[in-house]
């Protein structure tokens, strides 16, 4: 009896050992492709990541040499675009949901936000494209920012509204008992107490819509020249990415693979940034 | 400094420690704050405050005891309709500062919480802006640009507050740098420099040390000559110190209201005696 | 305003300076938010909207048949869609087949059993994989994954298991399986992040019961921790699942983009987000952009309801905002 409960126990005790071993080889898997990422990134692309690179145009098939920089420009400029669609209907939206409203109303609210976040962004590049492209006739930066601020509506809605429930609301109760209307209150105190946190989601937002392609294919569309004109197609980082990618020739590789690179870095240095924004609230929030 | 406070009621100098408040209760010389009315505060179906008719001394202390939940912080905030921020409030009654009912229809919420300023439990200061901004914050966005102006009522709140010789130098920094009982007298400051006439306390000093704590009540006694001060505690000692009438609720009645001296050497309610003499609550 | 009157007298005090309230300002900023609040319903309209009006015509042509058939075939213009359905079912249930069993392990190695010091890093290094592009990870599975798969894994499933039909035929690389390794790599991090919040979310009180009769830490995960959250578990599945469904551009650059339904998982696979990618720009005819269209909506639909159902059984089991912890 005695040594079977023994056994038992050990049978018990190495069970659970092996599990242990499963998930950490679980957790090695995911990560996993995340440092052969980086790897290969840093292999195939760091090569071709000079001065070049973000100051010249794409050269034509067999021309070697050549850059990104209109590409690169193209994103910030469709960055920005999104930024003046998403940024303000996203933070203002947030802030009812976390101050006014009915609980009911905002529950609702709330969760199809979550649902919107889910949709494919490639929907999106569908939409605007009935929406903008066919009604004007025309590829153009407008339509391209326009689906990357659309995107980030519903991230930027939620994060807001998290963070400005984060607000105490003995601030709240100060500036209103000193007879500062609402709305200020909300401008001036409450938005200007989660300011920081407000930030960090805006900035999440832009990492995400940064590498979005999907939804670019036909709104921007794509360009291999210098645009300033914001009613015309325009280049973009991932559409030249993917573009190169697909092709057959091995100096568009190694391109997308210098792109690939640029992008992944600005996108981690977003979420650095991020990083220490969120420390420091930690750091003096009381 | 009396002069800053135009607005309060006509200085019938009260040396308040000489006078007895006794008589000054029941006298027609006695200035009158507040004026209660069979007020009546709803939260939902829930009676948070039943037809309480009290009457609040100007330039003079009035604290309120009960044990907790028994309606006094609700009865505070509804002097300067702060209550109304939890929605679903109902009110019956009325309320008269210096004669006008607060809770007429054409009344501004946002006019009376100019008049009637707010001190919290928890000390406050806006975690965003320095020492000066909070102080001046009320005023800004009330729309007051004048710098000079501005300028003036720091120092002349911060001074009030007892704060200035600690902070004058120091403007710029955050309010949050300050110690608790600095912070608790930079909210006070915060609440003088918009000039109200009453100020409210909602258990001012229950997070702090007893040193901050004996500053501030050493500061009420101060503020009492030129401000109408009403303080909701759950420490006797603390209202016995420093005030000159105290009320007791229970369950959201008014049990008793009278001078401080008589609730607490001879209250002439049962359960008043037994909640003073620490029976119960 | 009589109760401001006895302050208007004197000139110089606050009260006469500071302005008047105004409830204008604040009924014009609560109009305002709310408006923006209400942008997502209208978006939500507004892709249903513009989905159901760019494919009228198809819908109204091919009806039902659209569905179930599988021809696509532009210049004669018959177009069905069943080979992009069945591609984008059987590569998102290969994703998740991989993600579902590695996510759960991270995320119960993450709650209860990895030394705490090594929590964080994991936690921040899944949150950054989170953060790769799509058309980057797609980059990446060209040039560094296919090869691999053609050259080493494939060979050797097909020794292994070419008794199956599911891996046999003449290996390309590019390929339903190699899509759906793809999307399950995309979808790691938000199940993984998901299900950890879920686990956080488990009672202490229920692990100390279970450790208290004497239990393992594996019994005392499975017995208190994995049965109590397999709700919120299926739910981050099915999140999982849905992020599979609409993901486009890596699984669009692996999975071959042939239009044919096939039992070998060796054989390409074309699924209904990467037509739209591939063939949106070329569709020449009305009738071709149409059946795109309706494509579209047949994906945003099908994604809808998925993620409804997830968030719904989310909801049920921890009001932490989860979902959102990597997007």
């Amino acid at each position: 009896m005695h040594s079977k409960d023994k056994d038992r126990h050990r049978w018990r005790k190495f069970k659970s050992g092996l599990v242990s071993f499963g998930t950490l080889a679980a957790a090695v898997l995911v990560i996993a492709p995340l440092g052969l990422v980086f790897f290969h990134l840093l292999v195939n692309g760091a090569g071709a990541v000079n001065w070049d690179f973000f100051t010249q145009l794409p050269k034509p098939v067999g021309a070697p040499g050549g850059g990104m920089v209109n590409a690169i420009v193209g994103s910030l400029e469709l960055l920005a675009l999104g930024s003046a669609v998403g940024i303000p209907i996203g933070v203002l939206g947030g802030v009812y949901l976390a101050e006014y409203g009915s609980a009911r109303g905002n529950a609702m609210l709330r969760f199809i936000a979550d649902v919107l976040n889910g949709v494919p962004s490639i929907t999106w590049g569908v939409v605007v494209y009935g929406l903008v492209v066919l009604r004007f006739k025309g590829f153009s930066a407008y339509a391209g920012g326009l689906a990357l601020g659309l995107i980030m509506i519903p991230l930027i809605l939620r994060t807001t509204e998290e963070v400005i429930l984060l607000v105490p609301n003995g601030y709240r109760e100060a500036s209103l008992a000193l007879g500062i209307a609402r709305w200020k209150t909300i401008v001036n105190v409450v938005m200007k107490t989660a300011s920081k946190g407000i930030i960090t989601g805006i900035l999440l937002a832009l990492a995400r819509i940064g590498g979005e392609t999907a939804p670019l294919l036909f709104t921007a569309f794509g360009n291999r020249f210098w645009n300033h004109d914001l009613s015309q197609p325009i280049a973009a980082l991932p559409l030249q990415i993917f573009t190169y990618a697909i092709s057959p020739y091995d100096d568009w590789h190694r391109q997308a693979w210098a792109g690939a690179l640029v992008l992944v870095m600005g996108i981690f240095c977003i979420n650095v940034l991020v990083r220490i924004l969120t420390r420091d609230r930690a750091g003096t929030s009381t | 400094m009396i002069n800053l406070i135009m607005a309060a009621p006509d200085p019938i100098v009260l040396e308040t420690d000489d006078r007895t408040p006794e008589s000054a209760l029941d006298s027609d010389e006695v200035r009158l704050t507040f004026e209660v009315h069979n007020l009546s505060i709803w939260y939902g179906d829930k009676r948070a405050i039943d037809s309480v008719t009290l009457n609040v001394p100007s330039n003079a202390v009035t604290s309120i005891i009960g044990p907790s939940g028994c309606g006094k912080s609700t009865f505070l905030r509804s002097l300067n309709r702060m209550h109304e921020l939890v929605p679903g409030t109902r009110v019956d009654g009325s309320v008269l500062l210096l004669g006008e009912n607060l809770y007429a229809p054409d009344v501004d919420p946002a006019i009376v919480r100019r008049r009637v300023g707010m001190v919290f439990q928890k000390s406050n200061p806006f975690p965003t802006m320095t020492i000066g901004e909070n102080v001046t914050i009320g005023l800004k966005l009330n729309g007051v640009r004048d710098r000079k102006f501005l300028n003036e009522r720091l120092e002349k709140s911060l001074r009030m507050a007892a704060l200035w010789d600690e902070v004058k130098d120091d403007l710029h920094k955050a309010g949050t740098s300050l110690s608790g009982g600095q912070q608790q007298r930079l909210c006070i400051a915060r609440a003088l420099a918009v000039e109200p006439e009453v100020i409210l306390m909602d258990e001012p000093c229950s997070a702090l040390d007893p040193i901050a704590t004996a500053k501030i009540e050493e500061l009420i006694h101060e503020l009492k000559k030129n401000y109408t001060i009403v303080i909701v505690t759950h420490n006797m000692q603390q209202a016995g110190r420093v005030s000159d009438y105290t009320a007791f609720f229970y369950l959201g009645r008014l049990i008793e209201f009278g001078p401080t001296s008589k609730i607490f050497s001879n209250p002439s309610d049962k359960q008043t005696e037994d909640y003073i003499t620490g029976r119960f609550g | 305003m009589p109760v401001a009157t006895a302050m208007l007298e004197d000139q110089d005090s606050a009260a006469s300076r500071m302005a008047a309230p105004s409830r204008f300002g604040d009924k014009a900023f609560e109009w305002l938010t709310l408006g923006m609040a209400l942008a997502v319903i209208l978006l939500v309209f507004l892709i249903g909207w513009q989905l159901a009006r760019g494919s009228t015509l198809a819908i109204q042509k091919f009806g039902f048949h659209f569905l179930t058939t599988s021809t696509w075939d532009p210049v004669a213009e018959q177009f069905g869609a069943l080979p992009f359905i069945y591609g984008t079912v059987v590569s998102s249930l290969i994703a998740l087949l991989i993600a579902v069993p590695l996510s759960i392990g991270t995320a119960v190695y993450l709650t209860e059993l990895a030394p705490l010091w090594i929590r964080q890093p994991i936690v921040s290094l899944v949150e950054m994989l989170a953060a790769i592009p799509s058309v980057i990870l797609g980059l990446w599975g060209i040039f560094v994954m296919i090869p691999w798969l053609r050259d080493y894994l494939f060979p050797l499933l097909k020794k292994l298991f070419g008794w199956t039909p599911f891996f046999t035929g003449p290996i390309y690389g590019t390929s339903m399986l190699a899509g759906g390794m793809i999307i399950a790599v995309m979808i790691l991090p938000i199940i993984t992040s998901v299900s950890r919040e879920i686990l956080r979310s488990v009672p202490k009180l229920q692990r100390e019961a279970a450790y208290a009769l004497g239990a393992t830490r594996w019994e005392v995960t499975r017995i208190a921790v994995l049965s109590y959250a397999r709700k919120g578990l299926f739910g981050a599945g099915i999140l999982g699942l849905g992020r599979a469904l609409g993901e486009t551009m890596a699984v669009t650059m692996v999975i071959g983009n042939t239009p044919q339904i096939a039992v070998s998982l060796f054989k390409p696979g074309y699924t209904l987000a990467s037509v739209i990618a591939n063939e949106f720009t070329e569709a020449t005819s009305d009738i071709y952009l149409q059946a795109l269209f309706e494509i579209g909506l047949v994906l945003f639909g099908v994604t809808i309801v998925v993620n409804l159902l997830a968030q719904l059984l989310l909801k049920t089991m921890t009001t932490k905002t989860a979902t959102r912890a990597v997007q």
